[in-house]
């Protein structure tokens, strides 16, 4: 069956981000607009989608959540592979989730498209009592860095849809404006290198409406 | 023998033990093949007939064979030599075991939809303690057991009793199921079951999902049967004596151990107990000291630098967990099933004493494991020993359970031996946790080749859709299929992995496989890359009981015979 709904991109966007900060449920609550307490530890990979309606065109968001945990690594590396956009999430409420997110950005570049569009996520702002992650400080952060930055609560749904929509929107306008290379069935990749055109043997994830 | 080629050597001749038979691969036109059939007509001396009964002529069939299918391997000139192994008899009895009670669940089920058509609401649960009385009758001493089973009796029956019966489904799917496969006529047949229920069963709202837990039948039969009564008593025997058998507990445990001796045939089983009756004590005993012992020595430091990490992950991820993962299944063919959120095991996880027992296993254990240290989703494989372990203590329904209802000693040890007994299990897969965890990558590679031989469709439909395999089977290897299966199968699945030789590492490749061509024809439906996906991170198990369990054992089995001998890379 799969998905009959008809869309012009694919893009695949990664969650990346500490154990614990709150990724699947931002997932969820964007796809299935789903929140849940007792969400399990990701294991290896999982992987959902939605699809956006984005200045007329429809983008298949395809997005996956990794685990936190360092030992996934050499595993997940795999899954940089073709992503177009990432959500780095930490929680306000932890700042050692927020010092962690220099090494993600890190290994983020180490195996991501390097034009690979990048948020800083602020995760749990329901929690406002217990933050100890100012907001100034990381705005600033992302700003040095060239990411976008947004504050949600997936439990509240703030933001969540903002911040994937952004996401989207951006990698949209890269799209738009560099030569993009149809690599896999699977996902759009921004690849600024000379586009050794693909023989298309595979089919372009474009569908006719 | 000859010798010419790898051809030649991929099937080991002079073996005593001889791989199985020439089984249909998945796709065959052929009706299933009968090992008994096959082992009968040897003994007669004749020369074994073709590998599907009834066709005249070996050659041409074979030909036809393997025109028709996707062969797991090439049979070229050998087919005198393959069909002498296949007429060999594999484990027979295991097998036919398995299969018998395969089709007892399945009479049990058409009796029950008889009776359930016919009787009034009520009258079912009439029914099935008579069964229960009349069995009691026989089996003086099996009283306090029976009267477990009877309890169980009398909650099933009264939330489907007043509903149609639920167990159509199994006929009703069998029409479903379109197979392009074998479609088995009969219940019989180590494989035929395999295909039985493709669609998702219609089943009512409530699910006893806890209820059915620890004794994982979910078909409405909870009287003990009269070879369910005769299993429990030759275990009983078995483990009676002043030495226990291994090997032969081992066989019997193969077919599913009955829950009343679950948790000591499962200490035995891995090791943790010895097989001399007189040693037990002691050793328990001692064995259980030196885990005290540990925690005196290491728990206490769980905050410091080095630890603390170790500790901290730990700590987050024990209060997340729930054995059963109840999610609205994404895709339903037949029918949405409102299924409760809530599980009803999550009560006995928030407990906090029962986290604290779960973050002390894992912290001791990651302390003592460097190499590895915790990983993510060793926190599950704690959880059928310490479920098991508690079962063993209670009567009442597992969620009306507080554990704070059981003697401290009593929790203590239940601690302790799930410690040792996942130690042992861990033992045997650790390279699965170690940096960059290569076992698991090695065994995702291995599924990926099996499946390439076993079922070329479904692979090559992976394939094209460019779906890798390490995207939904890392997790499959790094839980054990635990977030793919409800708790109960888990626990029905490790008794056979126990029986196994080597059975986390080894036999679990065969049952990955077997799990995944399971879902062919869901799998072959899916045309894009996030169906497929979905698809595969979601399989609709979640109604999954000791049946479905024991037939993909079966296919497992059956696959891993046919490969026993294959070369290396298949079998690590």
């Amino acid at each position: 069956m799969g998905s009959d709904e008809a869309y012009n991109f694919v893009f695949k966007v990664v969650l990346i981000g500490e154990s614990g900060v709150g990724k699947s449920n931002l997932l969820s609550r964007f796809t299935k607009n789903e929140f849940n307490h007792d969400s399990r530890t990701t294991i290896g990979v999982e992987f959902s989608t939605r699809t956006v309606q984005l200045n007329g065109f429809y983008i298949k968001a395809q997005i996956w959540d990794t685990a936190g945990l360092e030992r996934y690594r050499a595993i997940t590396s795999a899954y940089y592979r073709g992503a177009v956009g990432a959500l780095l999430v930490y929680d306000i409420t932890k700042h050692l989730t927020y010092e962690s997110v220099e090494r993600w950005l890190k290994e983020l570049y180490d195996h991501a498209d390097p034009h690979i569009v990048v948020m800083l996520v602020g995760n749990k702002t329901d929690l406002e009592s217990e933050r100890s992650v100012p907001t100034e400080e990381a705005k600033d952060f992302a700003e040095k860095k060239g990411l976008l930055f947004l504050e949600t609560s997936a439990l509240q749904s703030t933001n969540v849809e903002a911040a994937f929509n952004k996401v989207l929107e951006e990698i949209h306008k890269k799209v738009n404006s560099k030569e993009v290379v149809r690599g896999s069935i699977n996902a759009v990749t921004l690849n600024s290198s000379r586009a050794e055109s693909q023989e298309e043997e595979k089919k372009p994830c474009c569908k006719n409406i | 023998m000859s010798s010419d080629g790898n051809k030649k050597q991929f099937w080991k001749r002079n073996a005593a033990k001889v791989p199985g038979s020439i089984q249909h691969v998945y796709g065959a036109q052929h009706p299933p093949f009968d090992p008994l059939l096959h082992a009968n007509l040897i003994k007669a001396g004749n020369k074994p007939p073709p590998a599907t009964p009834g066709k005249p002529k070996k050659a041409t069939t074979f030909q036809e064979f393997e025109s028709i299918t996707s062969d797991a391997w090439d049979v070229g000139d050998d087919d005198d030599e393959l069909l002498a192994m296949a007429a060999q008899n594999l484990n027979i009895e295991v097998v036919m075991e398995t299969a018998n009670k395969v089709i007892e669940n399945h009479s049990k089920q058409q009796e029950r939809q008889r009776q359930d058509d016919t009787t009034e609401p009520g009258q079912g649960e009439e029914d099935a303690q008579e069964e229960v009385a009349a069995e009691e009758l026989e089996e003086e001493e099996e009283d306090e057991y029976l009267r477990v089973e009877e309890v169980e009796a009398i909650s099933p029956d009264a939330s489907f009793a007043s509903q149609s019966s639920p167990y159509a489904d199994s006929r009703l799917v069998k029409s479903h199921s379109e197979a392009p496969i074998g479609s088995p006529r009969d219940a019989a047949g180590e494989r035929a079951g395999l295909h039985r229920q493709r669609s998702l069963p219609h089943r009512p709202p409530v699910i006893p999902l806890v209820a059915r837990m620890a004794d994982q039948n979910t078909s409405g039969t909870p009287a003990m049967t009269e070879r369910e009564a005769s299993r429990l008593d030759k275990f009983k025997q078995l483990l009676a004596g002043p030495n226990t058998d291994l090997e032969e507990l081992r066989k019997l445990s193969w077919s599913g151990i009955p829950r009343q001796v679950r948790p000591i045939a499962w200490k035995l089983l891995s090791g943790y107990l010895p097989a001399n009756a007189e040693r037990r004590e002691s050793v328990l005993q001692r064995k259980r000291q030196e885990y005290f012992g540990f925690i005196q020595q290491y728990y206490d430091s769980r905050n410091d630098e080095h630890h603390q990490d170790t500790y901290r992950q730990i700590h987050i991820d024990i209060p997340r967990m729930s054995p059963e993962n109840l999610v609205l299944q994404p895709k339903v063919t037949e029918i949405h099933i409102d299924i409760p959120r809530t599980n009803p095991l999550i009560p006995l996880f928030q407990q906090a004493s029962v986290q604290e027992i779960f973050e002390r296993i894992l912290f001791i254990w990651a302390i003592r494991h460097p190499a590895s240290g915790y990983v993510q989703g060793i926190n599950d494989l704690v959880t059928p020993f310490f479920v098991v372990f508690v079962f063993e203590y209670i009567e009442e329904e597992v969620e009306n359970f507080d554990v704070s209802s059981l003697q401290e000693e009593a929790l203590r040890n239940i601690e302790a031996d799930s410690f040792w007994c996942m130690s042992k299990l861990l033992d045997g897969i650790q390279d699965n946790y170690t940096f960059a965890q290569p076992g698991i990558q090695r065994k995702v590679k291995a599924l990926e080749e099996l499946v390439s031989r076993i079922d070329e469709s479904v692979h090559r439909h992976m394939q094209q859709y460019e779906v890798e395999y390490l995207q939904f089977a890392f997790r499959w290897m790094n839980n054990l299929l635990m977030r793919e299966l409800p708790l109960r199968c888990t626990i029905r699945l490790w008794d056979t992995y126990q029986a196994e030789p080597e059975g986390f590492s080894h036999f679990h490749l065969y049952v990955c496989a077997a799990f995944l061509v399971r879902w062919r024809k869901e799998i072959l439906e899916e045309r894009d890359f996030q169906g497929l996906m979905i698809l595969l991170q979601n399989l609709p198990t979640m109604h999954w009981g000791n049946e479905e369990v024991s037939v993909l054992l079966a296919e497992a089995y059956r696959l891993k015979f046919a490969f026993a001998d294959a070369p290396n890379h298949y079998k690590r």
